[in-house]
């Protein structure tokens, strides 16, 4: 218990943190936000506004730290404004639209690529020198120096252009309304396959090459040798002893790739024109939407430590000895 | 230093990983030479598949990608070493400074690298490269070099610190030796390899996310890069109209770059950790053993 509320003193302080980078960032540059994009609103904005905007990013007519309190406060009440692209709707709206498509994605390849990666880790380590690490180990090691770009641009190319197999964009047939039916989830199904699939490639490497080498850590230990002398079979070993240890590493290797899962999904979604989060914050900086790219930074953010905090429960339920400290 | 590089190139991994990077590197310092138009010139009509005048092709621009492709390795490599020292610095000087003194000045330390691990990397940068405008290669190299170092410190210190508690470095602490000898002379070549790893590991993450804030079109659009060749394709929507190859090209030369410097970084860990290299050696002994057992009980209750 200690131990968690230790994690969320932490998180909460990462979080301000955060918020307070956010809050400098466009203080920091040469130039005011509100009117670089009054210039690049094109008469979209009424001048009259200006103030509104100003606002928005706490530049009201006050000394820097009553501003900041100001922009805190509009933090907690979920409040980050207009967006100007989506103008008018406030750009929590537009977030939360967005947000499904990529906790789908996001999801379902962490799933995947996790599960994957480590069971084949296991198998790898387990059977080192033998076909199975022969292949998969320098596999998941060249996969792992693949950009995500790469691999979405290929899939892309291969998968949808060349061979006409998957959709090149969006994440269901615009012709469809989202309805509880078998016709919508398998349109979403058929275009979210290859951005999940690409997402999960780029990541399985790494779960792989980590499970290898926790497995490998563990494989000299005396217990292992007692299992065996006890003569339990080969699978109980292997999965109940040796991986049940070997996987503590792994999960804090999970927390600390979910930076690279939403980096990752960002490209993805942005290279199949995927309606996520990621995308929208690309939308956002091509369209320099200043609201919409501080919201969403939050958002990601507090995306990332909730993760972090969900790998944290599962550390206590994978090691005891953290329930009696 | 030399028993060192012999013992690297002995590891076939390391040795294949050199050869790779080496080849680029050469390509980058002799690119005027061996690039065969110039890179930013229309010198044949656009869109044009691979041909013996073209290799690769040519852009929408009519720009031959063969010779762009040689001039990117030159920015791509200096943007990834650049990257590379800032981050290593900062992490193993922040890394080696909370291992060493401990207590107030290492929980600062690691609180706040472990403040800047959390925060969402990509975005972050996305956003810090938005504000700045379109920026250049080496602003590019100066954002990510600062704002990546929080791994490579959270390795090194934990690495320093179970260096601490060893009896050489114990010794001359009580032998009075002064602080800058024991860190740069006890403590940091005894760090090397994960300094190393830690170098080669930020290459490998710099050239891809130098690529990918380019190819986003965060990048200046005039920088000679591979990135900024993805943004030019996608732009002239290149996949659509079947120009794999201005795709396909900045994508191969980024992924072999990407595996040479992992099989490097793999080379390097095997040196450092002498149990990734033996104990499959010794599994199989035993593997041996047991099925020969197994083979003389059954001949035994025959």
């Amino acid at each position: 218990m200690r131990f968690l509320l230790k994690r969320l003193g932490f998180y909460a302080v990462a979080f301000l943190v955060a918020a307070t980078f956010n809050f400098m960032i466009p203080r920091m540059l040469p130039g005011n936000p509100a009117d670089i994009m009054l210039a690049n609103s094109g008469g979209m904005i009424a001048p009259e506004a200006r103030e509104a905007l100003m606002a928005t990013f706490g530049f009201i007519d006050a000394p820097l730290h009553e501003q900041y309190f100001s922009y805190l406060g509009s933090i907690f009440t979920w409040d980050f404004g207009l967006s100007i692209k989506f103008y008018p709707m406030p750009v929590t709206d537009v977030l939360m639209q967005a947000l499904p498509w990529t906790l789908f994605l996001t999801g379902a390849a962490l799933l995947i690529s996790f599960s994957v990666g480590t069971l084949l880790g296991i198998l790898a380590a387990w059977r080192r020198g033998q076909l199975t690490d022969a292949i998969a180990s320098p596999t998941a090691l060249a996969l792992q120096s693949v950009p995500s770009v790469v691999v979405a641009l290929c899939g892309l190319y291969f998968l949808s252009v060349r061979n006409r197999v998957f959709p090149t964009s969006y994440a269901f047939d615009p012709k469809l309304d989202p309805a509880f039916s078998w016709e919508f989830f398998s349109s979403v199904a058929y275009h979210g396959f290859l951005p999940v699939v690409t997402l999960s490639v780029v990541l399985v490497g790494g779960y792989l090459i980590t499970m290898r080498n926790n497995m490998i850590g563990q494989l000299g230990e005396d217990y292992l040798a007692m299992a065996e002398a006890k003569g339990l079979s080969d699978a109980r070993v292997r999965y109940a002893y040796a991986a049940r240890n070997a996987l503590l590493p792994s999960v804090t290797a999970l927390a600390l790739s979910f930076g690279a899962l939403f980096g990752g999904s960002l490209i993805t979604e942005v290279v199949f024109n995927y309606p996520g989060v990621g995308n929208l914050l690309y939308l956002g900086i091509v369209g320099r939407d200043f609201p919409l790219i501080q919201g969403q930074l939050l958002i990601m953010t507090l995306a990332m430590l909730l993760a972090n905090l969900a790998v944290d429960l599962a550390y206590v339920f994978l090691d005891p000895r953290l329930k009696r400290a | 230093m030399q028993d060192l590089l012999r013992t690297f190139l002995r590891n076939r991994k390391a040795a294949i990983g050199l050869t790779i990077v080496l080849a680029y590197v050469l390509i980058a310092l002799v690119a005027p030479l061996i690039a065969p138009f110039d890179p930013i010139a229309r010198v044949g009509r656009p869109h044009q598949a691979p041909s013996a005048e073209h290799w690769l092709g040519t852009t929408r621009m009519g720009r031959d990608v063969f010779s762009q492709l040689i001039w990117g390795t030159r920015t791509s490599l200096m943007v990834g070493i650049v990257a590379g020292l800032i981050v290593t610095a900062i992490g193993t000087f922040i890394g080696i400074t909370a291992a060493y003194f401990g207590g107030l000045v290492d929980d600062v330390l690691n609180f706040f690298t472990n403040v800047v691990l959390v925060l969402p990397q990509l975005p972050l940068l996305l956003v810090l490269a938005a504000f700045l405008g379109q920026v250049g290669p080496w602003a590019i190299a100066l954002i990510i070099g600062l704002t990546s170092w929080a791994w490579g410190a959270r390795v090194t210190r934990a690495q320093a610190m179970s260096l601490k508690t060893r009896d050489f470095i114990q010794a001359s602490a009580m032998i009075g030796e002064p602080t800058w000898r024991m860190i740069l002379v006890e403590m940091l070549p005894n760090l090397l390899s994960i300094i190393g790893f830690n170098f080669i590991g930020s290459v490998i993450f710099t050239i891809i996310t130098e690529a990918t804030l380019e190819f986003l079109g965060l990048g200046s659009p005039l920088a000679l890069s591979w990135g900024t060749m993805l943004y030019n394709a996608q732009t002239a929507s290149a996949i659509m109209v079947g120009a794999w190859w201005e795709v396909l090209a900045p994508c191969g030369a980024i992924v072999l770059i990407g595996i040479g410097l992992s099989l490097m970084n793999f080379g390097v860990d095997e040196i450092a950790n002498p149990r990734m290299r033996t104990l499959g050696n010794v599994a199989k002994a035993l593997r041996i053993e047991k099925r020969l057992l197994r083979q003389r009980m059954q001949e035994a209750n025959q």
